[in-house]
């Protein structure tokens, strides 16, 4: 078997083997065992990415494998990784290993809710590696059903409307999706592999019809605006560790599904509507900055921070040129593992004062200090502070968007750019608020301190924000590596 | 067969019993009534597929066994339609068709 | 010579500062601030060690001092062009900060081991102090404006830790929250700036953007914006940046509020160190903001500075808490700098301005540390920062008292304290300038030696207080900075200035004009004057002026209102006009959007529902009714019936 297929056998036999466990640590233990072994294969795999393209490896895609799975409709699974899924494909095992971890205290209906996250994983690994449209649509749709299960169940708060909200938002956007890849499929000469198809070139006519369908039905999961109103319902309700997989991994589908299959796949319109898009992207920054500026509860602000985020990362897609590419790849990383932080922080601050009102926390830094620097940490990342990955991201997007000197661009680079204040004032404001000023309640003094499966799972997605942000070299040229097909497909729009 | 009695007489006969029986489904409200109505179709039914059989195919025989069929089909309907009457009579006192929806959507 | 060792300059104090920001907590706290204390010692040493070498081994080469560059890395590459370098570049400017942040830095880690005695969070203040003094050399000796860009923002963080150091106090909290997010919006207009210019000038190396034949000085763009080129524009938003972390006015509004933090901390940061940044960064982009567009930015620069200096010596003059009126003071005196640059052209004595500049920041650093330990020293004493809480304290407190006066002195400008011989050559370069830039420094000179005094005569004579605790001095680690300062202030007037950091780099020989050295020690005198007669003694003379002035002086108490300004924008603007909207669209329009197509989806199938009644008989009929239908359309397609008849 080759190495990628492992990716998605791994957590397909975990989840077989916890069917028949019924001990809760046990189920736990090999949780954690079989997304170790996950990571571990995630690291051969970026390792091997490294040395065959070190020995001059030039093909597009690297470890690729292809076999016909039905052949009167031409669907294959294919697979195969490039520089941006190794850079996905990593960012998705230390999320759910540290997902892993941190719902650790999970006591009702523990095997289900590990089965089902895993199954989630599995989605996204398979997702990632996929190079057939088809094992792509349906890897993104095994990924995003556990969610409801997820939500529904392990949920708070109004959980069966978020769930549904979100259920129901995130298929009307597959459908949109499956017309799309549908119409890519027959617009191309019937084929569903990636690369046949980017080099068969869509017609025009066809390419402004399908490009908005794609974009759309991917950006819904990845938040754009102003399809994101999905996202703040389902956070705040979801559990933790769904929240973390959530808004680090999944929604990173919709953005690298938006890069791959949309822009890639349909250079042509993705030119002509380029600055529609960035135009909404842009907006969405600024807006889901503001939006966060005014809630109370940790989680919406953390999911208006990410609609913010995620808008940089479709705004720095659409500056179409290759700095703010990396950007954009760099910031699905960067806020992926900085949202993960967040959320388990979140999780972890509401199991102790049982509350996500910042209104009514106070003086945390004092009672739990691993939590509360953690937390400052992260934030300051997600203000851009230098040192940190946030900063490594946007600035490559920003610095690409100032290549188009246009009177529109700019605008909307401004506008974007501008967002680091707004971020800089709803941040401190929760900092403040939240971890420094005296100690509301008196309760709050004796909370427990962090305990070791929270450390490691908070540690686990910390430790590579600081690596990316102190040398980003290793992971911006493992992006731009790959970035090369794209930019040629994309900077060749013959219309 | 009866001298002097000819195909459309015979589907002269089955189309008044199948409008007798469509007549009676549709304007009454007694169940049993509505049972009978059916059983009514029915047999007009049954009786094209033997009058057809007799005067277009002399040779074959499959219009009688569909006949065959259809009797114990309708028979065993019946058996399970007066369950179901009874029953609804135990529950609710009553067989008046329009009281029953508890099929609504 | 290649000042390889330089790098240890940085290492040191972030070696530090991972030591006892991880390990600090599981230590005796004394171990920390003595490893802080050595590093920095070290790291000091080895800046003298850079200066002697840069200045007098290397020299001039071509009768010029040369730029050197000890190490220059990629760090990032946006393109193959635009490169993002970390690394050490030596020049007359960067040495001189090594030596300033260095020496300060030093000081304030010795001082503080004393100040902060028994405090509950020692480790984390010096680990504190460290990243900052890490973070302020690498800002020093960039090579690249995104290298300074990267350390700006990590002074202001380490500020804005520094400022919320007692963060269990409401207002130490907000007026750490207010530096960062004042100064983050300046930085706004930094970044567009560098972002403007990654385009247009193609480069972000300091070397080839004030190069005579770089992008910058070697293009003439036409203008786009009120008569400035483009390169006009990103060099105003940089000094919009500059100018936040230099709390120039309108920006400056967070510097009165830093004083929340630890005294130390004002001293090296808000004193010293991070508010000269912006001067700073005028200075290394010299040649671009003097060539580019015709020097029009340096009018900006230099009517900014005026503004500023003058704004900020009213209010000085009329606040209570001895911190905030050197807070302003500081603001004023950073304000002659950017006035100093505004007024200053490139060669010979027209580049008098840039020296004096940096002269200027030079000895400021110094005599401002002075003041502010001084200050620390007094309020460890009597446990309160207002003045109404102090008096006659030089009998209790000699060596603070003394080094206080030596430092009043010298920002007053009387020689032959160092402040006058810096303070003369900005006013000599504004004088053969602009006549109104010199009249309002010339009046601001006044200004200054009045507040200084007033605060020194409200803390050492004045009214006779009874304290609580009878005040003692503080101990030497806090009393021998105070005394090197003090020996410091003295003594560097008297270095020859120009021999070392000019405009253009060569030998420049200072002159004293005997008629400007005149004239503003003679404003000083005045204004120490009428402080002595106002303030030497508790009366009510004082409170007569300020009644003479009425509504201007309660003005100035408040602060021109620019805190309410501020206020109005931030929360009546951005909260109430562009935060509440967004939520509220959001809720309704957006998500209303989103819940409305689930509504019809609901409302519809409700519709259809009434056709699936559960009875039966209304079903057979439209069974019926549908079949007829059928037969009809059937017959009627085949052409078997026709309606028309």
């Amino acid at each position: 078997m080759d190495i990628l297929s492992l990716l998605v056998v791994i957590p397909m036999l975990t989840v077989f083997i916890l069917f028949f466990v019924k001990d809760m640590q046990m189920v736990r233990i090999i949780a954690a065992a079989g997304m170790f072994v996950e990571t571990i294969v995630t690291f051969f795999v970026t390792r091997n990415y490294v040395a065959s393209r070190g020995s001059g490896d030039t093909s597009e895609f690297l470890m690729t494998k292809d076999f016909t799975w039905f052949e009167s409709l031409n669907i294959h699974y294919f697979v195969g990784v490039d520089g941006i899924a190794v850079a996905m494909l990593l960012l998705t095992a230390i999320v759910l290993l540290a997902g892993i971890f941190i719902s650790w205290n999970i006591e009702d209906l523990t095997r289900e809710f590990y089965i089902s996250l895993i199954i989630l994983g599995t989605g996204v690994f398979g997702f990632f590696i996929s190079l057939d449209l088809f094992t792509m649509f349906l890897f993104y749709e095994v990924a995003v059903i556990p969610m409801y299960l997820l939500i529904g169940i392990w949920g708070t708060g109004p959980k069966e409307y978020a769930a549904m909200k979100l259920t129901l938002m995130l298929m009307g956007a597959s459908a949109m999706l499956l017309v799309a890849i549908l119409g890519i499929y027959y617009f191309s000469g019937q084929t569903f592999n990636m690369q046949e198809i980017a080099h068969a070139h869509m017609p025009i006519v066809a390419q402004r019809f399908f490009f908005p369908m794609a974009f759309v039905g991917f950006g819904v999961l990845g938040a754009l605006f102003p399809f994101h109103t999905w996202s703040p319902d389902g956070h705040a309700s979801a559990p933790t560790a769904v929240s973390m997989l959530h808004a680090g991994v999944l929604m990173k589908l919709g953005t690298y599904g938006a890069f791959r299959v949309a822009m890639y796949l349909m250079p042509d319109a993705a030119n002509e509507m380029s600055t529609f898009f960035m135009g909404l992207a842009a907006i969405g920054v600024i807006y889901g900055a503001f939006g966060a500026i005014r809630q109370t509860d940790l989680k919406y602000i953390n999911a208006y921070s990410s609609v913010s985020h995620l808008g940089l990362i479709f705004f720095g897609m659409m500056a179409l040129n290759k700095t703010a590419y990396t950007g954009a790849v760099l910031q699905m990383i960067s806020h992926g593992l900085m949202t993960a932080v967040f959320f388990a922080l979140i999780g972890m601050l509401y199991g102790r004062t049982h509350t996500r009102d910042v209104r009514k926390m106070g003086g945390l830094l004092k009672v739990l200090p691993f939590i509360a620097v953690v937390y400052m940490i992260i934030g300051m990342a997600s203000l851009g502070l230098p040192g940190l990955s946030g900063f490594v991201a946007e600035m490559h997007i920003f610095v690409g968007a100032f290549q188009n000197p246009d009177t529109i661009h700019r605008i909307f680079s401004i506008l974007a750019v501008s967002a680091i204040v707004v971020t800089a004032v709803y941040i401190l404001r929760v900092v403040g608020m939240m971890l420094m000023g005296p100690i509301k309640h008196q309760e709050f003094e004796d909370l427990p301190k962090a305990v070791w499966y929270e450390k490691v799972g908070a540690l686990l997605v910390l430790l590579p924000v600081m690596a990316i942000g102190l040398a980003p070299n290793w992971l911006v040229s493992l992006i731009q590596d790959s970035l090369a097909p794209i930019v040629e497909q994309l900077s060749h729009s013959g219309y | 067969m009866i001298e002097g009695i000819g195909v459309f007489d015979v589907l002269a006969v089955s189309t008044i019993i199948f409008f007798v029986g469509l007549f009676g489904f549709v304007t009454r409200k007694n169940m049993i009534s509505l049972l009978i109505s059916i059983e009514l179709m029915l047999n007009s039914v049954a009786l094209n597929f033997v009058v057809f059989n007799k005067f277009l195919y002399p040779g074959n025989i499959q219009g009688y066994i569909f006949t065959l069929f259809l009797i114990a089909v309708a028979a065993a309907e019946v058996a399970l339609a007066i369950a179901i009457i009874i029953s609804f009579y135990r529950m609710d006192n009553s067989i008046d068709a329009d009281e029953m929806d508890s099929l609504s959507g | 010579m290649d000042f390889k060792f330089t790098i240890w300059i940085l290492i040191l104090p972030t070696l530090v500062f991972l030591f006892t920001g991880l390990l600090g907590k599981k230590m005796p706290a004394k171990i920390s601030g003595w490893i802080g204390t050595a590093s920095m010692a070290t790291a000091m040493l080895l800046a003298y060690k850079t200066a002697y070498e840069y200045f007098f081994q290397v020299g001039f080469v071509d009768g010029i001092r040369p730029t050197i560059f000890a190490y220059k890395e990629v760090w990032m590459k946006f393109t193959d062009t635009l490169v993002f370098d970390m690394g050490i570049l030596i020049d007359p400017i960067s040495v001189l900060m090594l030596v300033v942040v260095t020496t300060v830095s030093f000081l304030v880690h010795l001082y503080s081991i004393g100040y902060m005695h028994g405090d509950q969070g020692y480790y984390k203040f010096f680990s504190f102090l460290s990243l900052f003094s890490v973070s302020m050399l690498a800002l020093v000796v960039a090579t690249n404006i995104f290298q300074i860009y990267f350390f700006w923002e990590l002074v202001g963080v380490s500020s804005y830790l520094l400022i919320g150091f007692y963060y269990d106090k409401p207002s130490a909290v907000s007026a750490a929250k207010k530096a960062f997010i004042v100064t983050r919006f300046a930085d706004l207009g930094f970044l567009i700036g560098i972002l403007l210019l990654s385009f247009h000038a193609g480069t972000f190396d300091f070397m080839t953007l004030v190069s005579e034949d770089g992008p910058l000085l070697a293009q003439t763009a036409p203008p786009v914006f009120m008569g400035l080129s483009i390169f006009g524009v990103a060099l105003s938003l940089i000094f919009v940046g500059g100018a936040g972390k230099s709390a120039m006015f309108p920006l400056h509004i967070w510097l009165p509020d830093a004083m929340e933090g630890p005294t130390p901390v004002s001293a090296l940061i808000h004193a010293a160190t991070m508010v000269v940044a912006g001067v700073y960064l005028v200075a290394r982009l010299f040649p671009a903001f003097q060539g580019v567009d015709g020097g029009a930015v340096l009018h900006l620069v230099a009517w900014t500075g005026a503004i500023s200096s003058l704004f900020a010596a009213i209010i000085a003059m009329t606040q209570d808490d001895i911190k905030r009126v050197l807070a302003y003071s500081t603001m004023s005196q950073i304000g002659y700098m950017m006035l100093a640059l505004g007024v200053s052209g490139m060669e010979g004595h027209h580049g008098l301005g840039y020296m004096a500049s940096m002269f200027h920041l030079f000895t400021h650093a110094m005599f401002k540390a002075l003041l502010f330990l001084g200050a620390g020293s007094v309020i460890h004493a009597v446990h309160s920062n207002l003045m109404k809480d102090m008096g006659g304290l030089r009998k209790y407190m000699p060596i603070t008292h003394i080094t206080f006066l030596i430092a009043c002195l010298a920002i007053s400008g009387v020689p032959p304290f160092s402040g006058f011989f810096s303070k003369d050559e900005i006013l000599a370069a504004a004088f053969e300038q602009n006549k109104i830039l010199f009249a309002i420094e010339y009046a601001v000179a006044g200004l200054t030696a009045f507040y200084m005094f007033r605060i020194y005569f409200g803390i050492f004579w004045g009214k006779e207080t009874v304290y609580k605790h009878t005040p003692h001095e503080s101990p030497l680690t806090m009393s021998l900075p105070l005394l090197i300062l003090a020996i410091a202030t003295v003594f560097i007037g008297f270095i020859p200035f120009g021999h070392f950091v000019t405009a253009d780099r060569a030998l420049y020989d200072i002159h004293i004009d005997p008629m400007m050295a005149g004239a503003s020690v003679g404003v000083g005198l005045i204004g120490i004057l009428v402080a002595y007669i106002l303030y030497k003694k508790e009366s009510t003379l004082a409170d007569g002026v300020s009644e003479m002035f009425g509504q201007g002086y309660t003005w100035a108490k408040d602060k021109f209102y620019m805190d309410e300004v501020y206020q109005f924008f931030a929360h009546k603007m951005m909260f109430a006009g562009v935060a509440a909207p967004v939520a509220w669209i959001d809720k309704n329009i957006v998500d209303g959007f989103m819940n409305g197509i689930g509504w019809i989806t609901e409302t519809f199938s409700m519709m259809l529902e009434d056709w699936q009644s559960g009875r039966v008989r209304q079903y057979a009929f439209s069974f019926i009714l549908g079949l007829l239908v059928i037969i009809f359309a059937v017959l009627y397609l085949n052409g078997i019936i026709d309606f028309k008849g």
